[in-house]
Order: structure tokens, then sequence, then C-alpha cells
């Protein structure tokens, strides 16, 4: 892993910009990692075969696009925790069981262990992290402390992120449905009650 | 003068109060580094090879192919003491760790080592006590006779009661399951050891690396801000964080070893199984008068300790327990979340609800007649009587076997169960410094409990500010010491060090303000933020201008548990009572949890909103065990079968029904200083549902957990099919 994969690349700038910018040295670097979200997407859907060594793949996280390098059999989730520094997606079960690695992909919520990094190119991804910060919170974040609906946490932000999503998909949501449209995620802790708390209240209120 | 005791009720402003956990915030937005997020310059990932066999010997471990691998930088083969290829006890053991620049590239490398083993046959079977090996544990109260050897006055005893009710009662052995898995980062730096690990044992953590890494403890500084569940499993370093040191100092790099899902449930903690035959005597009018209980199981290669029976109903007059302990070739038991005390539960209430359904009698009417038995008699009449009314006892109780028609059957069931939750020794520094700013500083951790927002609430209170005003500093080893934390010690042990540090810091600001105030500093109180003359405000300073007399000198004033002043702000010693209310479908033999209740004495409440969290968590966590956890073995080759979340089933959000539950409150309660509820809060689960399932059902379902095939298979025996 090279240390410029951490860095953001600036691209709010024009393709051409930025190829004028980073300098001739970095030009071939600077092609296959610059191309846009849409040539990244495309690239995918071209059928061409990729890898199976590493491969420059570019990543919309929490509004900000990201640079890596990883083969393209390396997950969402490795890619968010080990390639960049997401930590609000965790790695538990490792294969669709637990929800603790919850993403919401284009709005969509998935499990980050069950998607290619390379899929999740050309869509926005959003973390824990993407919703709110501990000085100024999301609804759903604010309600999630005030209603204790966390122990150890390891669980918390993936069941922020359902939650946050079921909220919005489930206006007025009854208790039953809170339950059943909750079940993704696990926690071993217990926190269930305060976050049946949370998306009831919430979905209640409408406004998360 | 402030004293070392806790405060009386209208002096309490954020102790027993519903303060919101302070690491909230991180925690829900993803920001709060655990070990598993930690991520160092330069860093390896390691990853352990398991032995696949569950009993023999590696003859060979090879690892040329895996070093062959562009990217691996170092591997560790596990050896003996003598320096061979390990002994292996169970399918899991540590056989080799790689560490590589990726994750991927060690994971692929694990699959290139050859191993070599001449396996055994292990041994799995732990229904079976004739497989029992070892001492026997035996346990006679009242057998004591002039004229007649134990034996023949138990059958004395048994003869001379009114009804005798027999059963068989177990619950196989299941894991901890924490959803941050084992294991820690490590790196050397200038020739010391820092180390982040998921660990309980902040304080004694590095003397588990001193032997291997050469190290003194005060060379290796462990961190640890949160940490993704224990449950009783995380005390020790353990063999990978002597690897992963080992591979840090090999390699001059960081290395990140966490376990994998699977790796967490093979080996890195059980709660041993308990089988029991049980025998209770009563009188017609429900009076218990002897009991004989033969239990066995198994702690993998560890010593199955018989579960403390009779539970709770210790002074019941004749009884004899006797205990024999298997050794399978499973992983090594680890402290479960109140070891014991959940099997000693099901087993003792099980048997007594059935003693209970064979008189007639309900279940509630012969807990309470029984209740002079316990140590706790007034506590836990008390608390069946919150229990009875929170569930709606009296309108929804039914003798043993609903006999309403449709395959839908409802029940209700009880146990009560004990713990200590002491506090446990802990030192810890409070310093006061002349800008107002007060911060107290203790090596200890916050499993998810809510110990950092305990220990900040009573150096709030202690100094008369908001607990947003004060910083507690924990969680890293060079801090003052602190124990591990488990038993639910940690709440009544670094409550009463804070209390006592903070105290003596107080008190030496006191001395200061004193002069300034004209009054002796046994007349000064803190209190809503400023420092003033007890019984008069208008004799006040505001809090920052009291620390401004402090000139350029801070205050340092330690605190500990025990207290210096020998004054004690902790006790042990609870009781709870859980009812839950259940519905089965006889033809599916599903069990539905409607509604569970967790009535329990905690001694005087911290925080109670996270209190309550330990209550809710615990009956949901108890919830699991009693219908879903199971470590299933190949009975073959020992291989753990459902190491993985989609077969080793915990409760979902939809598994739970409702849940109530009450903290005992009032002067009766509070004056017993601080107790822990972690483990209280995790009992009676097993026995309260399967009793509900029982009442429902008109049948025992003898094991746990209540699975659909043993529900059907109960009731293909009897009960309301």
């Amino acid at each position: 892993m090279s240390a410029m994969e951490n860095d953001q690349a600036p691209w709010d700038m024009s393709r051409r910009g930025f190829l004028k910018g980073v300098g001739t040295g970095a030009v071939a670097t600077g092609l296959m990692q610059g191309a846009t979200d849409a040539e990244a997407a495309s690239a995918l859907r071209s059928g061409k075969p990729v890898g199976p060594g590493a491969v420059p793949i570019t990543l919309n996280v929490n509004g900000t696009h990201r640079w890596l390098n990883a083969e393209p059999s390396v997950t969402l989730l490795d890619a968010l925790r080990n390639r960049l520094d997401t930590t609000g997606c965790k790695k538990v079960c490792d294969r669709g069981t637990c929800g603790a690695c919850t993403v919401m992909l284009d709005g969509d919520v998935v499990y980050s262990c069950s998607v290619l990094a390379i899929e999740a190119q050309g869509r926005k991804i959003v973390t824990a992290e993407g919703l709110g910060t501990p000085e100024a919170m999301s609804a759903v974040q604010e309600s999630f402390v005030e209603n204790d609906a966390l122990q150890c946490g390891f669980c918390t932000p993936g069941f922020v992120v359902a939650t946050t999503a079921f909220v919005r998909d489930h206006p007025n949501a009854t208790l039953e449905e809170v339950r059943e449209g909750m079940g993704g995620n696990l926690c071993r802790c217990g926190t269930y009650v305060g976050i049946t708390k949370v998306a009831y209240d919430l979905a209640k209120k409408g406004d998360a | 003068m402030a004293k070392n005791a806790w405060p009386s009720a209208d002096r309490r402003k954020n102790i027993g109060a519903r303060v919101s956990r302070l690491d909230g915030p991180v925690k829900v937005t993803g920001v709060a580094k655990y070990a598993y997020d930690v991520k160092r310059e330069n860093m390896l990932y390691a990853k352990i090879l398991q032995s696949s066999i569950a009993v023999g010997t590696l003859t060979e471990v090879d690892t040329s192919a895996a070093e062959k691998m562009p990217g691996v930088v170092a591997i560790i083969v596990q050896k003996d003491g003598q320096g061979n290829l390990p002994k292996i006890s169970y399918a899991g053991d540590m056989v080799a760790t790689v560490a590589a620049e990726t994750e991927e590239i060690a994971m692929e490398a694990l699959k290139r080592i050859k191993v070599s083993y001449e396996a055994g046959v292990p041994q799995m079977d732990d229904k079976d006590p004739s497989k029992a090996s070892g001492r026997d544990q035996k346990k006679d109260q009242g057998l004591d006779d002039d004229n007649l050897s134990a034996d023949e006055k138990l059958k004395q005893v048994f003869a001379a009661a009114d009804t005798v009710s027999e059963g068989y009662y177990g619950l196989p052995i299941i894991t901890h399951c924490s959803l941050e898995p084992h294991g820690q980062v490590t790196e050397f730096r200038e020739g010391e050891l820092y180390v982040w690990p998921s660990t309980q044992n902040v304080s004694g953590y590095a003397n588990g690396l001193t032997r291997s890494t050469g190290l003194s403890a005060d060379q290796i500084h462990v961190d640890c801000q949160y940490m993704g569940g224990g449950f009783g499993s995380k005390f020790s370093t353990d063999k990978w964080g002597e690897v992963g040191a080992q591979l840090s100092k090999q390699t001059g790099r960081p290395v990140k070893l966490m376990l994998e899902r699977d790796q967490e449930l093979t080996t890195a903690g059980h709660r041993p199984s308990a089988f029991a035959n049980v025998k209770v005597g009563v009188k017609a009018d429900g009076a218990i008068t002897a009991m004989e209980v033969h239990a066995w199981g198994s702690g993998g290669q560890r010593r199955f300790r018989i579960p403390p029976t009779p539970y709770v109903f210790t002074k019941i007059p004749h009884y004899r327990t006797l205990g024999q302990s298997i050794l399978t070739n499973r992983g090594l038991t680890r402290a479960w979340r109140g070891p014991n005390h959940p099997q000693a539960a099901l087993i003792t209430m099980s048997a007594l609800a059935d003693a209970a359904a064979a008189l007639g009698m309900d279940e509630l009417a012969f807990f309470k007649k029984n209740v002079g038995l316990t140590d706790r008699a007034e506590v836990y009449a008390e608390e069946m009587d919150v229990a009875a009314k929170l569930i709606g006892y009296r309108e929804k109780a039914h003798l043993r076997g609903d006999k309403t028609p449709g395959p839908i059957k409802r029940g209700l069931g009880m146990s009560i169960h004990t713990w200590g939750g002491k506090g446990h020794n802990s030192t810890c520094a409070v310093t006061i410094n002349p800008d107002g700013s007060a911060v107290g500083r203790m090596g200890t951790q916050d499993l998810g409990t809510g110990t950092r927002t305990v220990i900040a609430i009573v150096l709030a209170d202690t100094l008369g500010l908001n607990v947003d005003e004060v910083r507690v500093e924990m969680g890293s080893n060079a801090l003052p010491t602190s124990r591990a934390s488990g038993g639910s010690s940690t709440v009544g042990g670094v409550s009463t060090s804070m209390r006592d540090a903070s105290t003596n810091a107080l008190n030496t600001l006191l001395d200061k303000v004193a002069p300034e105030l004209g009054v002796p500093a046994e007349k000064l109180e803190a209190w809503g933020g400023r420092i003033q003359e007890v019984g008069k405000p208008s004799n006040s300073l505001a809090w920052k201008d009291a620390c401004g007399l402090l000139g350029a000198m801070a205050i340092t004033e330690q605190g500990a548990n025990p207290t210096s002043d020998g004054t004690n702000l902790t006790t042990g010693g609870v009781g709870g009572c859980n009812i839950a209310d259940v519905s089965v479908d006889i033809e599916t033999g599903i069990v539905t949890m409607n509604e569970y209740v967790s009535v329990q004495d905690v001694g005087l409440v911290m925080d109670e909103k996270t209190a309550e969290s330990q209550l809710y968590g615990g009956a949901i966590m108890g919830i699991t065990y009693a219908l879903f956890e199971e470590g299933i073995y190949d009975p073959t080759t020992g291989a753990m079968l459902n190491k993985d979340m989609e077969f080793y089933r915990l409760a979902g959000m939809g598994d739970i029904g409702t849940i109530k539950v009450h903290l005992m409150r009032g002067p009766k309660y509070e004056d017993r200083g601080v107790v822990g509820i972690g483990e209280p809060a995790v009992l009676s689960q097993g026995a309260a549902i399967s009793n509900a399932v029982a009442n429902a059902i008109g049948v025992r379902v003898p094991e746990l957990p209540l699975t659909p095939d043993r529900v059907l298979d109960a009731l293909s025996k009897g009960g309301v099919a």
C-alpha cells in the first residue's frame, strides 16, 4: 500500500486541470487514478476482465472522492477499513449476517462485506461518519444517545445507518414493522429496546 | 469538609439520574477507535492458522510455500515450552500466524501452509456422566444423623416428603461471541511496546507480555478506550497477544492481529455446559424439604465446577449435590457473564417449578411459600410482587398446561437469582486545576456498561459540578491501577475510588477557601457550581473563583477502594426476580417471547439510564441463550459446525417481545452503597423461559436452547398436544 492511497484526490478539479496539476512524473498514475465515477462504472460494466492483481478504484465516501489500489476481490468493507480510514463500518461476521458493516449505497442499505469495492464505484457511499459528527449528530444519532440505544457500540454505527434508512422509508411504522424491518442487524449487548424506541419515535415524527 | 460517604438523596444531582453515556456521540458517529480500528503507519496484518483436528500432535508445519508469497513478511509457528510443535486439544488451536502487507495476502498465505498431524480420536460427549474424570464434587446439608449414614438419611428425608418430583435439565456449551473479536495492534518504538488490545483488563494486561517480550511491565504501554464486548472472555493477553508482540519485534513494524469470526467462536470463549438429574421433596403445603442434584458437564479441557445448587434456596433443610467433570476436546472455557449461575438457576428453578406443578400449586405461590429458604427473603418477596404486577400475573396465570383450544399455548414462568457485585480494588487520582478544570484518572476500562460515565457522575457530584464540566481519563495502564472488569465489580470499585479521591481533592480545596469565606472548612460544601457555607448559599464563591485561590499549584489527590479511611461505599449480594410470558406453537414448536420482566435489587444506582440498559441487555442476552444459542460440534471430528453467525444464532430485534425492567429503589436498597448489576441481569432467563414454556405446553423441555425440535420432542412425550 503506498502512502498516496490515503491522500485525497482533487476531484473537484477538471480532469485536465488535475493532470496539469500533478506534473508529468505522475501522469501515468494520474490517468488511471483520475478516471471519473462514470468512467470507472462504465469500465466495470464493459465486461472486460480485471484483476487478479490490484486495480485502481475510486470511491465516493461520505461526499468525498477517494482513490486506492486494491484487488478486485477486495470487499467494500475491507477497502473502507484497511485502504481508507473509515471506522464506522465494523467487521463482525464478514458474511452478510450481522449488519455491523451496514452502509448506504446510493441511499440503499447494504452490507459492505457483501459488496466488492469495484462494484461500489460511481455510487454514493455513506457510513455512520457521513450522517453526523459528535458535535453535530443527526436526529437518529442523537436519539441513539438519548435512548441509550448502545452499549459496547460495536454494532452501533451499522444500526445507525440501518435506522436512518428505515425511518426515511417507513414513516409512521408500527412497532411490528420496526421489529421486522430492523431485523438485519444484530447486537450482542442487547440494545434492541433502545433502538426500537429510536426507530419507532422517529418514524412517527418523520424528521430523521 | 466533605464526607467520604455517598451524598444524601437531596445532594445527588447526577448520581441516580438519567445521564446519557459520555462516549455515546463518538460511538454513534462511528469515530470511536476500537482495537480493530487502530491503524498505524506501515502496519502489517496478521492472521492465524488453526488446527483442523481436535486432538493429536502436529508432526510438521511447512511454511515454505507461504513464505515465498510476495507480501508475506513473517510467519510464526506455535511451539510448546520445550520448543516442540504443540499438542492439539481442540479444533481451532493455534498452529501458525502469518504477518503480511495486507489482510488478503495473510489469508491467502494461510492456505499455503502445509500441516501434518497425528490425529487422535476426540472426546466430545459431555452428556454421559460415565465419561467423567477426576474427583467428584460433593456437598451435603442436613444429612448428619447419629443413627443413619448420610445415604440412609437422604432416603429417609425423601421418604418423609409428601411428593417427590424428579427431572432432568441441561444447557449446552455456548460462546461469548463478542462482536469485536479478540486481538490487538502491537508496535515497538524505541525498545518499548505499545499495545492496543480489546481487553477487560487494561491495568493488568501488560503482565501477560513480560515473559515473552523480555520487557518489564512499565515498558509495555496499553491503551483501550473502547472495546466491542467481552462478557468475561477478555481478561488475558492470550497466545495471540504474545504472537502479535513477537511479530512486531521481529519485523520492526506495527502488527494488527484480530481473530476471524470463526476463530472467535471456536477459540475465544465458551460457557461450560451443565446437565443434571434433580429430585425435589415437598410437603403437601408446598414447603420444600429435600433436594438432590447430580450435575455434570464440560468446560472443554478445563475442569467443570458444579454450579452452586440448590441455587438461592440454600436453606433447604436437607440436600445433597454431586458434581462430575467431563473433559472434552473443545476450546477453553472462560468466565461467561455470571459464571455458573445461569446453569445453577436452570437446574434449581426448573426442578422447583416442576415440584410446584407436581403438587398442582401455582408457581409464584410456591416460590413465595419457600422464600424463607433464601438469604434475603424480604427482598425476594418484594421483588416477586413487583414482577407479578408488571407482567399481570394474576390475570394471566394458570396451572401447568394451557387448556385453551388451538395450537398456540401461552404460559408464564419465573426464576430468582443472586450475585455478589461488591466493588473491586481500584485506585485513582483527581486533579483540580486553578482554572477550575477537574480531571479524574483511572486505569480502568468501559466495556460498554457505562463505566466512563459513572466515573464522571461521581466526580461531578462530589465537586458540585455538571458532568460536562469534568473530564475522565481512563483506558491506559499509565493511569492509577484498577482491577479487571469482571463479576460486576467495576461500578462499585471505580465509583468508590473516585468518590474517595474527589472528596480528598475537594477537602484540600476547601482548606484554601475557608479563610476567604471566613468559616472553617468543615462548614463548607460544593453544590451547584459553588463552594458555599452549608445552609448559607449567600456566603459562597463560584467554583472557578474558589479554584483561583490555588494560585499556580493544582491539587492532585489519590483515592482507592478500599478507601483510605475505611469507609465502605460498596457492598455485595443482590437478589432479582424475573418472569417470562411466552407463546408456544405446538404444531411448529416455535417459542415466541411475549413479555419479559426483570426486577433487580441494585443498591445505590449511579446512572439510571445505563443501569436500566444492563437489565434490558441482560434480558436479551438471556433470551438468546434460552432460545437460540448452542455450540454444535461434530462428534467424530470435534469440529465446531456453527462457527458463524447464521447458525450460531443471536436474537434479533423481532425475537425478544416486550421487556420491562424495574430497579428496586429507596433508602432500604440505596443505603447499601453501590453494587454491580452486569451479571445479575443475565442469570434467570434460561430458567424463567423454560418454566414459561413448561407452563404453556404442560411438559418440560429438558434442555436449552428451546428450539422447535426440542419442543416437539418434549410434546411427543406428553403435555397438551
